[in-house]
C-alpha cells in the first residue's frame, strides 16, 4: 500500500513490521517522530513489543544489548549526541555479536549547536563494528530496516546495523512510500531465533573477562563475520528484490557509472539529488556518473577497485571531516584502491557540515571541477566547498 | 543443635576469585540462597567481573550478563521486558553492582529503572570504594577514610566528604522495598532477600562488603567487621516496605573505635576525628529509631 510518510514514520514503520520486541529509547531531535510512532503503534496494540522510556541513549542501547542476549529482536533510535553518548555500549553490543538494529538520524555535533544534516555522528562511529547503511530516501529507509534484521541475525553475521537517514531532509520530508503487507514481511523475515541466549538452567556468562591469549580470537570472529556480512547483504537484497520489487545498489550503487569518465561519491540524501545533476550533465554530453556509498561498513572495497579501474576522476563528497586527515569517505576510499594497476585522480569535497544546503548547482560545480582536476592536478586535493571567507567559486 | 534457618544447598562453585576474606563473595553466596537457581544476575564493572572466572568459567550456577559500568540499571530493565515478551515471568532477574558502579557511576541509570519500577532486584555490595581498580575513593567511600586517592599524608587528606546515602535516594524514588543487609547476619539477609523476590516492583538491597586489603583489615576479621558495623550502628539493618521502617537488628550500641580500630583505613584519625564519628553515627542512629514503625 502506498503512503505519503516522513523518513522517521518509515523507520518506525520498518521496525514495526520488523515485529521489533524491544524498544528502549530517547528523544533526541530530529529522531523523536519515529519513538513517538513506535509508542504509539504499541499504545494501540499494532505492535506487540515492550517499549522502555529510558534515560539516556547509553541505557537505551544497554537495554536493548540485555534484552537481545534473551533472545528479544531489539530497537532504538537516536541521533547526533545521542550517538555518540551510546559509543561504548555501541562496541559492547558488537563483541557481544547481538543483532540489534537501530536508526541515526545523522545529524551535526556540538559545539556549535546545530540540529541539522552532517554525517559526523555516523562516521564517529565506524570503528563500533556495526554495519551502516547510508539511506537516500524514505522507502530505503523503511525497506533497509527490515532488510538489516534479516542480515544481522544471519548465523554468520551477528552483529549489528545502523540504518542511517539525514536529519530533515528525509526524517521530516514526506515522500511516497510503499508499505509492504504484514504478512509478507513476516515470511521474508523469520522470527529471531539466536543459537545462544541466556537461559535459565544454563549458567553462563555473557562478556566474561578472557585473557589475552583468547581476545584476539573474539576479535578475529567478528572481522570474519563483517566480511560475511557482505555476501549477506547481496543475497539479502536479491530476495528482498525478489518478494518486494525493489533494489538499492548492492553496497556501492553504481548510477550511469558504465562509460563515465569522472564519478562522484556520496553518501545519503546527496547521492538522490546528484543523480538528478548527473542527468542533467549527461544530457549536455558530459561523461559524468554517481557512485552511491550505500555501505559504509562492511567497506565496498571490490566495488571501489572496480570503479577505479574504469574511471579518470573520482570526486568524493564528504559530509563530515576527520581533522588533520580529510574527509573519512575520501581516506577510505583512497586506501582501497592504492594498489590498483590503474588509479584515478581523486579530490575530496567537504561540503554540506550542518544541515547547508548541497544543491544541484554546488553538485555541477564539484563535477566541473573535478573534471578540470583529472587534466590539472593541483596542490590541494581536499576542498572546502561554499563556505564563507574562501573564494565564492560555489554560486 | 540449633535449628538450621539458612538453606544448605550452595548455588556457587568454588573457584571465585575473590580475594581471602572477600565480603563479596558472601554476598552473592547468601543472595542466591535466597532466591535459588531460576535468577539471571547482571553485573557490570565491579570486583564480581572478574570473580566469576575467565572465560568459559562461572562459578556460580545461574547465569551472568555483563554490562558496561554505568548500565546496570538499563540493563536489568531489558532483561526484565525481554523475559516478559517471552512470557517468562517466574525468573527473578538481579542486578548485581558494587558501591561506585551504583552511588557514582550507575546512578543515572539506577535512576532509571527504579522510577520505570523495574520489576527486578538491585544489589548493591558495598566495600566503600572502587576497590577492582585498587582502592580508589567513591561517593560510597565514608568520612575520615584512607583510599589511594584520599591518601591521608603530610595534609591529613582522609576523605573529607559524607558517604552518600544511598537508602534514601532509593527511598525518595517510591520503590517498595529496599533493605540493608550484612554478612554476618545471614539470617537477616536471606528473609530479607526471599521477601524482595516476592514483591512486584524495583527492590534495593544495600549490602556492607568488607574488603580485607582495600581496608586495611585481617581477612580473619571480616565477619567480626560485619558485625561490629551493626553494634556500633555505623551500619544498622533495616528494611523499608511500602514507606515503613523497620530496624531489623538493634546492634549493641558498641563504641564506633571497636570498628574503627579494625581498620587500618582509619588508623590516622586523632581522638577527635574518631569522636566526632561517634557523634554522626549516633545522630543518624537516632533518626533511624525515630522512623522505625516496627512497635519493637
Amino acid at each position: 500500500m502506498r503512503q505519503v510518510m516522513t523518513g522517521n514514520y518509515a523507520s518506525a514503520y520498518g521496525a514495526k513490521l520488523s515485529r521489533a520486541e524491544v524498544i528502549a529509547a530517547y528523544p533526541i531531535t530530529p529522531q523523536t517522530s519515529i519513538v513517538e510512532k513506535l509508542a504509539e503503534l504499541v499504545s494501540t496494540g499494532e505492535l506487540k513489543a515492550k517499549f522502555i522510556s529510558v534515560e539516556s541513549e547509553h541505557s537505551a542501547m544497554a537495554a536493548c544489548i540485555s534484552a537481545s542476549i534473551v533472545g528479544a529482536r531489539t530497537y532504538t533510535a537516536t541521533s547526533s549526541h545521542g550517538l555518540t553518548l551510546m559509543h561504548e555500549v555501541l562496541m559492547w553490543a558488537s563483541g557481544a555479536r547481538l543483532p540489534i538494529v537501530i536508526t541515526n538520524v545523522s545529524r551535526a555535533m556540538a559545539p556549535p549547536w546545530s540540529v541539522w544534516a552532517d554525517h559526523m555522528d555516523s562516521i564517529a562511529q565506524r570503528d563500533t563494528g556495526w554495519l551502516q547503511f547510508f539511506c537516500s530516501s524514505n522507502q530505503e529507509v523503511l525497506d533497509t530496516t527490515i532488510m538489516a534484521y534479516k542480515i544481522c541475525e544471519s548465523r554468520n553475521v551477528m552483529l549489528p546495523a545502523m540504518v542511517i537517514e539525514d536529519a530533515f531532509i528525509l526524517s521530516h520530508t514526506s515522500e511516497p512510500v510503499d508499505m509492504p503487507e504484514q504478512e509478507a514481511v513476516d515470511s521474508f523475515l523469520p522470527s529471531f531465533s539466536p543459537e545462544l541466549k541466556v537461559e535459565i538452567g544454563k549458567p553462563m556468562g555473557f562478556g566474561s573477562l578472557v585473557k589475552p591469549d583468547q581476545y584476539m580470537e573474539f576479535r578475529y570472529k567478528a572481522m570474519l563475520a563483517m566480511k560475511a556480512a557482505r555476501e549477506r547483504i547481496l543475497r539479502v537484497e536479491k530476495e528482498f528484490k525478489q518478494v518486494f520489487g525493489r533494489e538499492y545498489g548492492g553496497l556501492l550503487e553504481n548510477y550511469r557509472c558504465d562509460d563515465a569518465e569522472v564519478v562522484l561519491v556520496a553518501a545519503g540524501s546527496t547521492a538522490a539529488t546528484a543523480k538528478d545533476v548527473v542527468d542533467s550533465l549527461r544530457e549536455k554530453g558530459q561523461k559524468v556518473g554517481l557512485a552511491r556509498l550505500r555501505v559504509f561498513r562492511p567497506f565496498p572495497h571490490e566495488e571501489f577497485r572496480a570503479l577505479a579501474s574504469k574511471v579518470a576522476g573520482i570526486a568524493v563528497l564528504d559530509r563530515s571531516y576527520t581533522f588533520g586527515v580529510s574527509g573519512a569517505f575520501f581516506t577510505e576510499i583512497k586506501g582501497s584502491i592504492y594498489d590498483c594497476p590503474k588509479r584515478p585522480a581523486m579530490k575530496n569535497y567537504i561540503a554540506g557540515l550542518g544541515g547547508r544546503d548541497i544543491t544541484p548547482k554546488i553538485l555541477e560545480k564539484i563535477f566541473d571541477d573535478i573534471q578540470l582536476f583529472v587534466k590539472r592536478r593541483e596542490e590541494t586535493d581536499v576542498e572546502w566547498v561554499d563556505v564563507a571567507g574562501l573564494p565564492r567559486r560555489w554560486h | 543443635m540449633p535449628k538450621m534457618t539458612i538453606p544448605e544447598e550452595e548455588h556457587t562453585y568454588p573457584g571465585s576469585t575473590g580475594c581471602p576474606g572477600c565480603g563479596a563473595n558472601l554476598v552473592m553466596r547468601y543472595l542466591l540462597k535466597g532466591l535459588g537457581e531460576r535468577t539471571i544476575i547482571s553485573i557490570p564493572a565491579c570486583c564480581w567481573a572478574v570473580m566469576p572466572g575467565y572465560w568459559p568459567s562461572n562459578c556460580l550456577k545461574v547465569p551472568l550478563v555483563y554490562s558496561a559500568f554505568e548500565a546496570t540499571g538499563a540493563s536489568i530493565s531489558g532483561l526484565r521486558a525481554a523475559l516478559d515478551m517471552k512470557g517468562v515471568e517466574d525468573v527473578t532477574v538481579v542486578g548485581f553492582a558494587g558501591d561506585g558502579g551504583t552511588v557514582d557511576i550507575g546512578l543515572q541509570s539506577l535512576s532509571g529503572a527504579a522510577e520505570r519500577q523495574t520489576d527486578a532486584i538491585y544489589v548493591m555490595y558495598d566495600n566503600e570504594a572502587y576497590m577492582n581498580t585498587g582502592i580508589q575513593r567513591s561517593g560510597s567511600t565514608p568520612w575520615g577514610a584512607w583510599t589511594t586517592t584520599t591518601p591521608v599524608g603530610k595534609n591529613h587528606d582522609f576523605k573529607q566528604e559524607q558517604k552518600k546515602d544511598i537508602m534514601a535516594i532509593m527511598q525518595a524514588h517510591r520503590v517498595p522495598y529496599t533493605a540493608t543487609v550484612s554478612v554476618a547476619h545471614p539470617e537477616d539477609f536471606i528473609k530479607k532477600v526471599a521477601k524482595a523476590k516476592a514483591i512486584k516492583g524495583m527492590k534495593f538491597i544495600h549490602a556492607l562488603s568488607p574488603c580485607p586489603p582495600g581496608w586495611k583489615a585481617n581477612p580473619m576479621y571480616t565477619i567480626e567487621i560485619a558485625r561490629l558495623a551493626v553494634d556500633t550502628h555505623v551500619f544498622p539493618l533495616y528494611e523499608i516496605e511500602n514507606g515503613k521502617v523497620h530496624v531489623t537488628r538493634k546492634g549493641k550500641g558498641l563504641p564506633v573505635s571497636d570498628y574503627l580500630k579494625l581498620q587500618g583505613r582509619f588508623a590516622h584519625l586523632t581522638p577527635a576525628e574518631v569522636s566526632s564519628i561517634q557523634s554522626a553515627v549516633e545522630a543518624n542512629w537516632a533518626i533511624l529509631l525515630e522512623k522505625d514503625d516496627s512497635g519493637t
